[in-house]
């Protein structure tokens, strides 16, 4: 058994059983966590870099602890602070990270496609840590591996996903990982950011009133609205979005049942979550970031395995 | 080894365990994953049958993280079930089959991240002596064989239990 894929680009690419795969290895790595020594030798001859071309908190630590847990080596970059600022090009600077005998990467990228590109040019394995709008999979293989800690499996299960759609690239990995598994989507939010093609491509429900969604849901995916992505107005101010697509505690009670709520982060409380749900019984967003290590420890165990191929 | 034999070793291992053992107050039984786990379910089966009373600590070890040869083909993981602390206590591993002693010295860094043994113990059901890498010698063994690298042994567990040794092709 193994993974159909070299690299982790996108979810678009795996397989539901990959998608299995991943998951029930992440279950045996949580297990590892739980222990006095919560490391294992695996990857001790594997170097890893971390290669951020944008900001990032919980990704980049969470990546970092994995490959540390697997003893593996690890380079951190960040386009910050490096030659990126004196016009090194994204493929020159991995061609020479990778000299000096790097085995796999780890990107983020603002530019959609970049991970992709460098697939094409380069022998490592990539794991894809977001680019731009398209995708984002670690994220998504963690909220799934979330859900399914909570509920069983994911098959038939009723997921939104709540906020601005069109900037994220969780809501798209989320979406490709759902329907993939079987699970029933809904994207909610404000018609400026809900992309048009979704409907049709994907045969998800789209709504624009957030009680709907809701009301509808056993599972809601709550997103952070992207203001850095943003070189318009889609909508008046963040007091007006929080009224009209904020999840508040009020909302909430208004329900006929307790709907799990989940957030990728950093949440802005008080815009699309507030703080009282956020911290209430019914988030589980600790628990994803607690997961997170255990996901991304099952992505770059199984991406290690030498191929006969590049060997 | 055909299923009435197989059984009759199974409870001689688990008689040889109560000798030297009983009442396992600081004794636990832990089964190597895939495997060694039918073998050591067995094995407490058969304590247990005997002797009733006693409380015997039970877990099942997954050693595919600490492997050395997965690089070339990826295994996956079973279940690592170990309810209890090893600290300061005899534990016997179990598995079925020792051939070259790498998977009992990926059990040993295992099962030594969980905590410091007092003392570990290998209780194997068919020992493939003379094809041994590294040096590890169980303490009880079901069957000992005289076998070749090109031959195989496969333990059966289905309808039909049995051991066999054949020529690999």
């Amino acid at each position: 058994m193994q993974l159909s894929t070299k690299h982790l680009l996108g979810i678009r690419d795996l397989l539901p059983k990959d998608i299995e795969l991943i998951l029930d290895t992440a279950k045996q790595f949580k297990e590892v966590l739980q222990r006095p020594i919560k490391k294992v030798p695996s990857l001790r001859d594997v170097t890893i870099v971390n290669l951020f071309y944008e900001n990032s908190t919980r990704t980049r630590i969470s990546f970092e602890l994995a490959e540390k847990r697997l003893s593996a080596d690890t380079i951190n970059f960040s386009a910050s602070g490096s030659s990126v600022s004196k016009g090194e090009t994204l493929l020159d600077t991995v061609n020479n990270i990778l000299s000096m005998k790097v085995d796999m990467v780890v990107m983020r990228h603002s530019a959609t496609g970049a991970p992709h590109f460098l697939a094409q040019h380069i022998p490592a394995a990539i794991v894809n840590a977001g680019d731009g709008i398209n995708e984002h999979p670690t994220q998504a293989l963690l909220d799934a591996f979330s859900i399914q800690e909570k509920l069983g499996e994911l098959k038939g299960k009723k997921i939104a996903i709540i906020g601005d759609i069109m900037h994220s690239r969780v809501a798209l990995s989320n979406i490709y990982l759902l329907t993939k598994m079987g699970a029933e989507v809904t994207v909610a939010g404000p018609p400026t950011l809900i992309p048009k093609y979704l409907k049709d491509s994907f045969g998800i429900h789209v709504t624009y009133n957030v009680k709907e969604a809701l009301d509808w849901c056993d599972v809601a995916n709550v997103l952070r609205i992207q203001l850095e992505r943003q070189n318009q107005v889609l909508f008046s101010s963040l007091r007006e979005y929080n009224r009209a697509y904020g999840i508040t505690k009020s909302l909430l009670s208004s329900l006929q049942k307790d709907v799990i709520i989940m957030h990728p982060g950093p949440i802005n409380r008080g815009v699309e979550l507030d703080s009282d749900v956020a911290d209430s019984g019914q988030s589980i967003i600790l628990d994803q970031v607690e997961n997170g290590v255990a996901v991304r420890m099952a992505v770059l165990y199984l991406l290690s395995e030498r191929r006969e191929a590049n060997n | 080894m055909e299923e009435k034999q197989l059984r009759l070793t199974l409870q001689r291992l688990a008689h040889e365990l109560i000798e030297n053992h009983f009442p396992f107050e600081d004794t636990c039984l832990i089964g190597i994953q895939p495997r060694g786990i039918v073998i050591s379910d067995y094995i407490y089966q058969y304590i247990k049958e005997i002797h009733p009373e006693v409380n015997i600590q039970y877990g099942k070890l997954d050693i595919t993280f600490y492997r050395d040869d997965f690089r070339g083909q990826i295994h996956i993981p079973s279940i690592t079930d170990l309810p209890f602390s090893i600290e300061k206590k005899n534990v016997i591993l179990i598995d079925d089959v020792l051939y070259t002693g790498r998977t009992i010295r990926a059990a040993m860094d295992a099962l030594l991240d969980h905590g410091r043994a007092k003392k570990v113990e290998l209780c194997i059901l068919v020992d493939r002596k003379f094809s041994r890498e590294l040096p590890i010698h169980p303490d009880y063994v079901g069957k000992s064989i005289d076998s070749i690298v090109t031959q195989k042994v496969k333990v059966y567990w289905g309808d039909e239990k049995k051991v066999i040794l054949y020529e690999s092709v």
